[in-house]
């Protein structure tokens, strides 16, 4: 008994240290004073002045933009690849494979200047196109590794079998193979789309001039001191990205049951 | 079903994206400064090595190290606690450490700028209870609190992956051998769990020593660590040969770490999260 009441408390500590700065932050986008130390009151003015903030405007449009344009371009092209790394012999597969693991591994800030370096070696100027390249860059991998494994759950012979009743193969990929592997291809465009939201660092090196999404703004805002408007923006992303990830979470747990219930 | 080629336009997109970037920094590393001849030329990375930038390398290191021997500390207990049989609502508490991760890192460490600012939330507190005011934002603790406060989850979720996996047959056997429990956590869970534990090390350690963000924000710009020197080589002095030179030896050493690392890892039989 002694041993559970330690462990509860242990855990609640952890937690405490884990969820009180996040919950402080919330509470203090409705503080009415500027002041962060105080408790002044309830307002909602700092969430009004988001909305009049051009600067943080501009930069949720193009943050949207980017993450709309880059998850399903990357979900298009990584579902692809992820079908024909599946079909490839072993070798290939395990080279292609490791391919995909090396942009995960590496870390960010490489991964941002060696775009950076490619951006102005090609001379593509810094801007939205550069943004883009580099967000569907990072998150191909991401929707391969989550194509992949349904692509490994899949009965081989479906595809065979839609030949043998006079498909081609476009239309058996399309009508057989594609609503088998839904699932895995949603939620590889969620993890994308949620990445790309929330990426700093490879963004930071990829943009230029006039182009930056939220957490470029953020940054810029939160170096030169603190701001209960930027608790106002990062409470509101906290509680999208939240929501998608929800959603994601149900799926995949959707997913699973379902796996169970052919067993 | 042959059909390779559908792999091709992915294979390109990585070529152009991933591996040429990658050799471009190799390149710049070694491109003489311009007006200084041609060929090559390791002057970069002489200069990555001269005492005041190795100062730098090794306070990133010392920084992430102290870090992650605290997440370690910190997280090894919660992972056990919650592999732990006896604890009912197991998987919503295993989220609650999962949705911290989700939240923006920048949130994370804007987060503790407004609570250790000098009349930020902790410091009034100090004051209403008569304490003395406590000035730790932009110093080294402050640091490295941001980056536990950032990676925390990272070193727990890996060992409790493990650990929930454990057989606990292995355990009331040791038990009914008549082990103690200190026996049991040294001899049975301590080396079954180590593969977890490797890979929160590498999930710990490396954002932590390649991190600029963390730095800048709570440290002020006053401790430099490896990639505030790398950013300000790209986005203020511009000296891509010198930047490209620290990103090259930073990749070499986490390469290497993650190299050692997974050796380590495969011969514990893998485990963690990749």
């Amino acid at each position: 008994m002694v041993k559970s009441f330690i462990n509860r408390s242990y855990l609640f500590l952890i937690f405490f240290f884990l969820y009180a700065p996040i919950f402080v932050l919330i509470v203090f986008s409705f503080n009415d004073s500027k002041s962060r130390g105080h408790w002044t009151g309830f307002t909602l003015k700092w969430y009004a002045e988001l909305l009049k903030d051009q600067q943080i405007l501009t930069s949720l449009y193009y943050t949207l933009l980017v993450a709309v344009i880059s998850s399903f371009f990357a979900t298009v092209l990584g579902t692809v690849a992820a079908i024909g790394i599946h079909n490839m012999k072993r070798i290939p597969k395990t080279i292609a494979v490791n391919i995909t693991y090396l942009p995960v591994l590496n870390p960010d800030i490489v991964a941002g200047i060696s775009l950076m370096l490619l951006f102005i070696f090609i001379r593509l100027p810094l801007g939205f196109i550069s943004l883009l390249l580099a967000h569907i860059t990072f998150s191909l991998p991401y929707v391969i590794l989550s194509v992949l494994p349904k692509l490994k759950q899949l009965n081989n012979l479906l595809y065979d079998a839609a030949l043998d009743l006079g498909a081609d193969p476009v239309y058996a990929y399309r009508r057989v193979i594609l609503p088998e592997i839904l699932p895995g291809v949603i939620t590889g465009f969620l993890l994308a789309f949620t990445l790309s939201i929330d990426d700093f660092v490879i963004s930071f090196f990829t943009t230029g001039s006039g182009v930056s999404n939220l957490a470029i703004t953020i940054y810029a805002m939160a170096r030169r001191g603190i701001n209960p408007k930027i608790n106002a923006l990062l409470t509101l992303m906290f509680v999208s990205v939240l929501l998608l990830l929800v959603i994601v979470n149900n799926r995949m747990s959707r997913d699973n049951d379902r796996k169970e219930n052919f067993r | 079903m042959k059909r390779n080629w559908i792999t091709y336009p992915y294979l390109m997109w990585m070529a152009i994206f991933t591996i040429i970037p990658l050799f471009l920094v190799l390149v710049y590393s070694i491109l003489p400064v311009e007006g200084r001849g041609g060929g090559f030329t390791f002057e970069h990375f002489k200069r990555v090595f001269e005492p005041i930038y190795i100062i730098v390398f090794l306070r990133s290191v010392k920084l992430a190290l102290i870090s992650t021997a605290a997440c370690l500390i910190l997280g090894y207990p919660a992972a056990m606690i919650l592999a732990g049989k006896h604890l009912s609502k197991r998987s919503i508490l295993v989220v609650l450490f999962i949705i911290p991760m989700w939240m923006n890192f920048l949130a994370r460490t804007y987060a503790w700028m407004t609570l250790l600012e000098r009349n930020g939330l902790i410091n009034n507190a100090l004051e209403k209870l008569g304490l003395p005011v406590a000035s730790i934002l932009y110093t080294e603790n402050a640091v490295i609190l941001g980056m536990i406060y950032n990676f925390l989850p990272f070193m727990v979720l890996p060992i409790y992956s493990v650990l929930s996996k454990t057989d606990r047959s292995v355990i009331e056997a040791a038990e009914d051998l008549g082990a103690t429990p200190f026996i049991i956590f040294r001899r049975i869970t301590l080396p079954l769990s180590l593969p977890g534990v490797i890979s929160g090390i590498t999930m710990v350690f490396m954002p932590a020593v390649t991190t600029f963000v963390i730095s800048r924000l709570l440290g002020g710009g006053q401790y430099t660590l490896i990639g505030n020197l790398i950013e300000q080589q790209f986005l203020t002095t511009r000296d891509w040969g010198f930047g490209s030179a620290l990103s090259t030896v930073l990749m070499i050493f986490i390469l290497l770490s993650m190299g050692i690392m997974s050796r380590y890892e495969k011969e514990n039989e893998g485990g963690g999260l990749w």
